[in-house]
């Protein structure tokens, strides 16, 4: 977007002071995507004075600025980020500290601290396991080594199960079970027995077997966690963290920079060509056009005048405008459909996953096969030590540590192949949904349409005529006619009038290209999608514009088709523009017209008649739907909003990143559930046989870890599957 | 076996030393841009390079 900073708008409200009498300033920076950027950035910025240093963070697109005193220029900072090529939202002060990865820092941590407690306990451990084949070890080394073992292990795997006891109790609160119940029941009661038969003078202890199955659970987790934290950082989560703000002009003319929750009804509010509304407002000086594509799905732009009601959320195309604050940020349009976003994520929120659900059927078998163990052995006369020995045997051998990495291993792995097709999936849930749905909901404009003009039955004389002015505009539909032409001539003395035309000399010919009325043609409709030339006195050309498919998008809904999924299109347009694209798609299934309420409540109705739905939507209209959806993807053209709403977010022209999405999503859980079949075959031979008394610790540590791997191997295949 | 209780818990310390030294690359944020990081030892100019690098560096390009 082309900003003429005239009068630099004042920032000072996002600086947060510093301990040391300076201030930083943190900002979101986007495409930052490279070490030339990073090196770009950091070195114009940090050449601005008053700045004591500038980084920035590759991973998340955090961009931290240090000034030197309390009276920095944040705006400076901003309009040199622009000069360089890239677009600037600074953070809420206050929301800034959250974006530090602080449950990341304490899962490497508990991940280190398991791995030196395994490794160190495991070195007492591997006499004890000697003891066990026959070699020699005296009753007092044996004890030693055991109190040795325990006293490293107990602590470490205090430390590193806190991520699982936490998550247990939390569940357990709520009254329900999920994986990390037997997890922490199996370590703590595992860390209890054995203590009490190092007192006893016993022979089995499990305390390496605590701390490692603690270590490969970690694995898992860390895993999965790094896949979200990936995704956040491809600035997933913009709209909850950034600020998002608007020029506020004062009494004086003097321009603020105020973040949108400051904004009060009767605020004057400057928003330049390429901006956003930020507030429902109405003009008070300046024409211009407004694009309401991605506020209501309609394709047109519509002509704005003084004294008229804007909604927030409308992109400005043309002229500056001077608007005069209607509503509050909550009150607006936007805000009502951020509430509607609100309650579909809460729902998507209840979706139970993969793991849970398998943990669902797995911990009342498992413990009543411990419970049975125990009183059975007893019964039988095996007593009581002995029997409640061999039932903790049955809790460690079956410990889920397969279930648990199961699932993660797939999804990384699945998703790492999914980030190098330019598919970016935010979490390891939004894979399982997307594997499960049935139909497919496609928004029309910048989802099966490039969303953007393009010139229909193009001549190229005509346009050649007429490019020359086209060029020197930026509105859109005059863009797309100088795309057309490969000249590079420019039209001289150019006038721009907003929302009407442009007038200019082509080789001393003076010449309009704009509306029909601007143009002088009488008695015609003035559609909105087509623009008038002449020369001055000359005959008028007229120029057609639609906007175009997407050149896949009749084979990804064919893909889609045979893949035994239904098609349906939603969209805010009007009903003519919408069959004409159902038609060429051969969608039968469409609905025009929609408004955001309508779409979500649509999605919501899709579900309770069977059908998991996934959403395919880019606008703001949209976002409702994406979050109600069973899965929502977006372009990564869309607004921040929606792809804050949407489970995953594909970049380039195609369409095909769906298909290709949903394949490598049910492979995903193909895989996922091969795993788990492992798991429960294993558990099958592992459980009676500790039931049975065959299970030594050695013989548990081994088992452990090498059902973890093969079922890692396993998922490791993924990086080859479906290709 | 005597060397046994000089050994074991001078491996446990030394292990130990190893995870204070883990505990503090968490903590000074060395696993928060491993994206940036691998990038940034690349740059010629970062000042905060050792002078060492920057010596030879220099050495090896006396244009």
């Amino acid at each position: 977007m082309a900003l003429t900073y005239d009068a630099a708008p004042d920032y000072s409200a996002f600086l947060k002071p510093a301990k040391d009498g300076g201030a930083t300033f943190d900002l979101l920076v986007k495409g930052a995507r490279c070490a030339a950027c990073m090196a770009k950035i950091e070195g114009g910025v940090a050449r601005l004075p008053g700045v004591r240093s500038a980084r920035l963070n590759l991973t998340s697109g955090k961009l931290s600025v240090d000034f030197e005193g309390r009276s920095g220029d944040p705006g400076r900072v901003m309009s040199t980020l622009e000069k360089l090529g890239y677009d600037s939202a600074p953070y809420d002060p206050g929301q800034a500290a959250a974006a530090q990865d602080r449950e990341g820092r304490r899962l490497t941590m508990a991940l280190g601290v398991a791995a030196f407690g395994a490794g160190n306990a495991m070195m007492f451990s591997v006499p004890i396991w000697a003891g066990l084949f026959g070699q020699e070890l005296g009753p007092a080394a044996l004890i030693m080594m055991q109190w040795a073992s325990g006293l490293i292990a107990t602590p470490c795997a205090l430390y590193a199960g806190m991520p699982f006891f936490q998550s247990a109790w939390r569940s357990l609160r709520v009254g329900r079970a999920n994986m990390d119940v037997p997890i922490s029941i199996g370590v703590i009661l595992t860390l209890a027995i054995s203590f009490a038969e190092t007192l006893l003078r016993g022979r089995d202890t499990y305390f390496d077997a605590a701390v490692s199955l603690l270590f490969l659970l970690l694995i898992g987790r860390w895993l999965d966690h790094k896949l979200r934290s990936r995704a956040r950082g491809a600035a997933a989560d913009l709209l909850a963290m950034q600020a998002p703000a608007a020029t506020v002009l004062t009494a004086d003319g003097a321009q603020h920079r105020r973040p949108l929750a400051d904004i009060v009804v009767g605020d004057l509010i400057l928003v330049r060509p390429g901006e956003r509304l930020p507030v429902d407002a109405r003009v008070e000086a300046g024409a211009s056009e407004l694009d309401n594509a991605l506020l209501t799905g309609e394709s047109r732009p519509v002509p704005i005048g003084v004294g008229e009601l804007c909604r927030a959320g409308a992109l400005n195309l043309s002229g500056m405008l001077t608007l005069r604050a209607e509503a509050r940020s909550d009150d607006s349009a936007v805000a009502a459909i951020a509430r509607l976003v609100e309650a579909g994520a809460q729902s998507k929120s209840r979706y139970v996953r993969l793991a849970d659900r398998a943990a669902a059927i797995y911990v009342p078998v498992v413990h009543t096969a411990a419970a049975l163990t125990f009183v059975l052995g007893w019964s039988l006369g095996l007593g009581p030590r002995e029997a409640l020995l061999r039932a903790v045997a049955v809790l460690i051998i079956t410990c889920p540590c397969a279930l648990g990495l199961a699932v993660p291993a797939v999804q990384v792995a699945a998703s790492a192949r999914l980030f190098r097709k330019q598919v970016l999936v935010k979490s390891g849930a939004a894979l399982e949904r997307l594997a499960e749905v049935t139909h497919v909901v496609f928004d029309k404009t910048g989802v099966l349409t490039l969303g953007r003009p393009t010139l229909i039955d193009p001549m190229p004389e005509a346009v050649a005529l007429a490019a020359p002015l086209a060029r020197a505009s930026s509105h859109p539909l005059a863009r797309a006619l100088a795309a057309q032409d490969g000249g590079t001539a420019l039209a001289q003395d150019v006038v721009e009038t907003a929302g009407q035309g442009i007038e200019g000399l082509i080789h001393g010919r003076r010449a309009r290209l704009g509306r029909a009325a601007f143009v002088g043609v009488e008695g015609a409709q003035g559609a909105e999608t087509e623009l008038w030339f002449a020369f001055e006195g000359d005959t008028k050309i007229r120029f057609q514009f639609a906007d175009s498919l997407r050149p896949d998008a009749r084979e990804t809904i064919d893909a889609l088709r045979a893949r035994g999924l239904s098609v349906e299109i939603l969209s805010g347009d009007l009903p003519g523009a919408v069959r004409s694209v159902a038609e060429a798609l051969d969608v039968r299934q469409w609905r025009a017209g929609m408004t955001p309420a309508d779409k979500a409540a649509w999605v919501k109705s899709l579900a309770t008649v069977g059908h998991r739905s996934l959403m395919v939507g880019d606008g703001l209209n949209d976002t409702a739907a994406l979050a109600t959806a069973h899965a929502a993807m977006a372009p990564g053209t869309a607004l921040d909003a929606s792809q804050n709403a949407a489970d995953l977010v594909f970049s380039g022209e195609g369409l095909g990143a769906v298909v290709t999405a949903i394949d490598v999503a049910r492979a995903a859980r193909h895989r996922a559930l091969e795993n788990f079949g492992f798991s429960a075959l294993y558990n099958l031979i592992a459980a009676p046989a500790a039931m049975l008394g065959l299970i030594n610790p050695f013989v548990a540590a081994l088992a452990m870890s090498g059902s973890s791997l093969v079922v890692t191997l396993n998922a490791l295949r993924m990086h080859r599957a479906g290709r | 076996m005597t060397i046994f209780f000089l050994l074991a818990p001078f491996s446990v310390l030394l292990a130990l030393m190893g995870l204070a030294g883990f505990w503090w690359t968490v903590r000074s944020g060395q696993y928060d841009d491993p994206a940036g990081d691998a990038a940034r030892i690349l740059m010629d100019d970062a000042d905060d390079a050792p002078a060492l690098i920057q010596v030879r560096a220099r050495e090896a390009d006396p244009g």
